[in-house]
């Protein structure tokens, strides 16, 4: 690896810590910055820090394997441990740089959406969730994975209700979203603490290993379960728990929607990977049945339900919602059938997808930005008026659709042959349908977009009127960016395997 | 040159033409010259590979793979080489038509339509030797996307809706329909590549293989199988020759080609005939046939008759798919062939027709043809070649489809292929009757056309040119039999 011989040693000893500490510590500076330019500034160039130092540990990773980092040199179990392994070092990337792709679009969106005198604040909150979601991702502790959800849900809580400037009802979003948030972080620590009456420990790789111990523990760890899957089920809008989230994700401000499109549910997803795979085992029955029962048949209820639901919304944004609440349910799915190839295709799965929906959302917002944007009857001639835009929404609406040479492809793929191959053919034809359902919701706004003229305000033509440039660049990034990887995939899907290896053994 | 560099050549070519004509567009007649050039090398490298494949060679070329597991690749076999050979063919003649109709009714925009339609010869050329489904599927996409401009080249409001239609259809079943249908076969048999016979492992469940089926037959929409036709004749608000081209040859064959591509190399003949669904395909084909046949009927636009004429004549090959025996897979084969050649003759001359007379529905025909004797004589061999009177080419896939109605055990769908030829005779003779025999309605007009007339030959001389070639194919209808025949499983059914 020539890249990490140019990176000093004290970061790759520190990375991990370093990765949250960031973040944290420029979040309070940020948020007392006089100037609003100023504290895009220093945002920009901690996420791009950041972002670097999460493709240095994701190498190092790749080359060294899992490593375990002491906070405070203090061992585990008994000091907090950050972990890094296969399976978190992609989503930890993945969370670095949409923080710093959502940063660069955030300098015109804000403009917009967000009042002069809130803005070092709105950047001080979205380094929290930033430093938040890294947090949860790469601790080993238990309880700090509790600690880093609050942190991040509640500066999310803060950003949707943001939106307000631009339309009232982010407020009632924002409070709906702090309930359940709040009860799904309760249910969460609530198993947390039923874990550590049975285990005695707060350390996960501790946990399971006492776990396997007991064979799966006694009813106590039973119901431990249960609650952290809820919990977490909140966080991740698993249908039917995903109330919140159409609301957050039409009302919060653009930059703010796209983020926690392609994050925060992933974070949460990776925490259920992390928890179902590799603090408890499939092999204890309760686990079985749930992954079975619950995320399978919720998976595929939300694939489908959502999937309808999203035909029949007349806002993009919360169509697009909707449909983040039925590509969940592919994730869940694989997560479900529990072999070692469907888990690799659902870990994909969430990959893709961040790309995908942050791709959409970062459009969408640019649509709203230049024309105001939110109805999908507003696509009238979008093609002619905002080429470059539309042209971006379509290359990530033909991957959620999943057309071949697409990143949406790939994932569908390999999902469609884990079912296969573990006999669940009804999954396939699931997985088949919801993909046209796929179509028709996307296909209607690519047809009144690309086949219908420019709407006449005030009696002229809408004229060509391009996003600005800092908007362009990030939504083309992500749409090339899944394009690449439904060409060359075999990178993606190789971490998605490993990742997968970790969780469950090879085969 | 290597079989296979041939095979690069057959994307190679066209698309450098489109790279060309842009770059050289301000220059009509050097224009008109790339593609000239490119369409006569295009006609040699495809009869090089067809002397290849009918000596057995089965030239392959591997492009790349893409997400992990799919081969981008190209494979040409007799199938493939033969719907290479008709389009590669038919659009030499082709441009020389277009070269008359667009200068003749200065149509604007020619660059990006020269342009257009050789993107679209290219993707043509994909879909012919594809070497796998996937790959087909691409270029599938490719031709639908390249074609979209040529269908809305007029620009005006009527134009546009047409080209939603077209676009809506095509994209739409595709990729609901067709592209599951693909997938569904990887997970199945493992493999979309095409292989003799066919490729799904013995004891697979028939519900599924029927499932399968019923979704290519929909999916295929270019093959326009009802309920999926209302896009062709929406299509013909393009111009003429693009008609002719795409929507009488290279967009349609490539429906029906890939029908029987998938009825031959996916499911194979055997397979097909124990899917129970094949028997129902094999009705609505039946049905299509003589639905769209009492259609056209009632068309008085002439491009409309015409253009339901050609979903029910589509529908023969669907047909001859779906009977899966030697003579219905064969005759569907030829049927691509002939109707290739007989469609294109009408199609031109309806072109020739507004170009030089501006008239496109049939009641105004009166009498026209004693002023055109060589637009209207070319269209009577057409309309019978369509028909299937020898010695007319079109004859010869009539007779088989008949006999493999018989062989399948489906004597009963003979009515329907009698029906439908009837009615064919009703529908497009009497076109040409009525220019030759009826007196005109206003002698004056004619008379003012017969004196332009000739400034317009170059559209009277290609459907001349294809109407001789459909005389002519029925006494190579043999040589084409032999060069199909290894497309069938050895041993014979």
């Amino acid at each position: 690896m020539s890249f990490l011989e140019f990176v000093p040693d004290w970061l790759l000893a520190h990375a991990p810590a370093f990765l949250m500490a960031l973040p944290l510590i420029m979040a309070a500076i940020t948020a007392i910055l006089p100037n609003k330019r100023v504290a895009w500034a220093s945002t920009f160039i901690v996420t791009a820090i950041l972002t670097v130092t999460a493709f240095t540990i994701a190498l190092y990773n790749a080359e060294v394997g899992t490593t375990i980092y002491k906070m405070g040199g203090w061992a585990p179990p008994h000091g907090i441990s950050l972990v890094i392994d296969a399976l978190n070092a992609p989503v930890v990337v993945l969370i670095a740089l949409m923080s710093l792709i959502t940063v660069i679009y955030a300098l015109p969106a804000t403009v917009a959406e967000i009042k002069p005198n809130k803005r070092a604040p709105f950047y001080a909150a979205f380094l929290l969730c930033t430093a938040g979601l890294l947090g949860m991702t790469v601790t080993g502790d238990a309880f700090n994975v509790f600690v880093f959800l609050e942190v991040s849900s509640i500066s999310t809580y803060v950003l949707v209700a943001m939106g307000a400037a631009r339309d009232r009802r982010a407020l009632s979003a924002a409070y709906n979203y702090l309930i359940l948030g709040s009860i799904g972080a309760t249910f969460f620590v609530i198993g947390v603490g039923f874990l550590y009456m049975e285990t005695g420990t707060l350390n996960m790789a501790d946990m399971a290993r006492i776990l396997a111990d007991l064979d799966g523990g006694s009813r106590v760890a039973k119901i431990a379960f249960g609650f952290i899957v809820i919990g977490l089920g909140l966080k991740l809008a698993m249908f039917p728990l995903h109330t919140w989230l159409p609301g957050a994700y039409a009302y919060s401000p653009t930059p703010v929607a796209a983020f926690l499109a392609s994050t925060a549910t992933k974070a949460a997803l990776y925490l259920l990977l992390r928890f179902t795979f590799f603090v408890f085992d499939p092999s204890y029955s309760y686990v079985a049945d749930v992954l079975m029962f619950v995320l399978v048949g919720l998976g595929v209820v939300g694939m489908i339900f959502a999937s309808l639901q999203a035909i029949f919304q007349t806002d993009v944004r919360r169509m697009l919602a909707y449909s983040s609440v039925a590509q969940v349910g592919y994730m869940l799915l694989g997560i479900g059938i529990a072999t070692t190839a469907s888990v690799a295709a659902g870990y994909l799965h969430l990959l893709n997808h961040a790309i995908i929906k942050g791709g959409l959302f970062l459009a969408i917002g640019a649509m709203w930005y230049r024309f105001g944007i939110t109805r999908t009857e507003d696509f009238r001639g979008l093609g002619k008026t905002m080429p470059l835009t539309m042209g971006a929404f379509t290359v990530s609406g033909l991957s959620l659709i999943g057309v071949p040479f697409t990143a949406g492809f790939v994932s569908k793929v390999n999902l469609t042959f884990a079912a296969a191959d573990s006999g669940w053919w009804w999954a396939v034809a699931v997985i088949m349908v919801t993909s046209i359902l796929a179509l028709i919701y996307i296909g209607r706004l690519l047809l009144v977009a690309y086949f219908q003229s420019p709407p006449v305000v005030n009696g002229e033509v809408v004229v060509r009127n391009e996003a600005p440039i800092a908007m362009l660049l990030p939504m083309w990034t992500l749409a090339l960016a899944s394009v690449f990887v439904g060409i060359w995939s075999d990178t993606m899907v190789g971490m998605a395997i490993r990742a997968a290896e970790l969780l469950l053994g090879a085969g | 040159m290597t079989p296979q560099i041939a095979l690069a050549l057959l994307l190679i070519i066209p698309l450098l033409a489109a790279v060309l004509i842009p770059l050289v567009g301000k220059s009509q007649n050097v224009r008109e010259g790339v593609t000239f050039v490119a369409g006569l090398a295009l006609l040699a490298t495809v009869v090089y590979l067809c002397i290849d494949v009918a000596s057995g060679g089965r030239p392959e070329l591997r492009l790349g793979s893409f997400a992990g597991r799919f081969n981008f690749a190209l494979k040409l076999e007799p199938l493939g080489a033969t719907f290479a050979a008709i389009a590669s063919s038919l659009w030499i003649v082709n441009s020389l038509f277009t070269l008359g109709y667009m200068r003749g009714n200065k149509e604007k925009n020619q660059t990006r339509f020269f342009a257009c339609v050789a993107i679209a010869i290219a993707a043509s050329m994909g879909i012919a030797a594809s070497a796998n489904l996937i790959t087909l599927f691409i270029f599938y996409e490719a031709l639908t996307i390249s074609t979209f401009p040529l269908v809305t080249h007029k620009g005006d409001a009527k134009a546009k809706r047409g080209g939603t239609i077209y676009a809506l259809i095509l994209m739409g079943t595709s990729l609901a329909l067709l592209l599951p249908a693909i997938i569904g076969t990887y997970v199945i048999a493992g493999t979309t590549d095409f292989v003799v016979g066919g490729i799904f492992p013995p004891g697979t469940s028939l519900f599924a293989t029927s499932i399968l089926l019923f979704l290519f037959a929909f999916g295929i929409g270019k093959a326009a199988l009802m309920p999926t036709h209302p896009w062709l004749p929406n299509a013909m608000v393009a111009p003429t020759p693009v008609s002719a081209l795409l929507h009488a040859v290279a967009v349609v064959k490539a429906g029906v080609f890939t029908m029987l591509k998938v009825i031959t190399y996916t499911f194979g003949p055997a397979l097909t005939l124990a899917t129970p669904s094949s028997t129902w395909l094999a009705w609505i084909a039946a049905i299509s046939i003589v639905l769209a046949s009492v259609i056209a009927l009632r068309q008085d636009n002439l491009k409309a008759r015409l253009a339901y004429s050609t979903v029910s004549q589509l529908s023969y090959i669907t047909l001859g798919a779906m009977l899966a025996v030697s003579m219905g897979i064969l005759g569907g084969g030829l049927q691509i062939v002939m109707h290739a050649w007989g469609k294109i003759t009408l199609f031109m001359c309806a072109g020739a027709i507004y170009t030089i007379a501006h008239r496109t529905n049939i009641s105004q025909l009166d009498g026209l043809g004693r002023t055109m004797p060589w637009v209207f004589g070319a269209f009577l061999v057409g309309a019978l070649s369509i028909i299937g009177i020898p010695p007319l080419g079109g004859s010869w896939p009539k007779f088989m489809l008949m006999m493999g109605a018989v062989d399948s055990g489906k004597a009963i769908l003979i009515v329907a292929l009698i029906a439908s030829s009837i009615l064919n005779i009703i529908y497009l003779v009497p076109i040409a009757v009525r220019g030759f025999m009826k007196a005109p309605a206003n002698p004056e007009d004619d008379a003012h056309i017969a004196e332009v007339r000739k400034k317009h030959r170059w559209v009277i001389i290609p459907p001349v040119i294809t109407a001789i070639g459909s005389l002519v194919l029925f006494f190579f209808a043999g040589g084409i039999l032999d060069f199909l025949q290894p497309i069938l499983p050895a041993g014979g059914l």
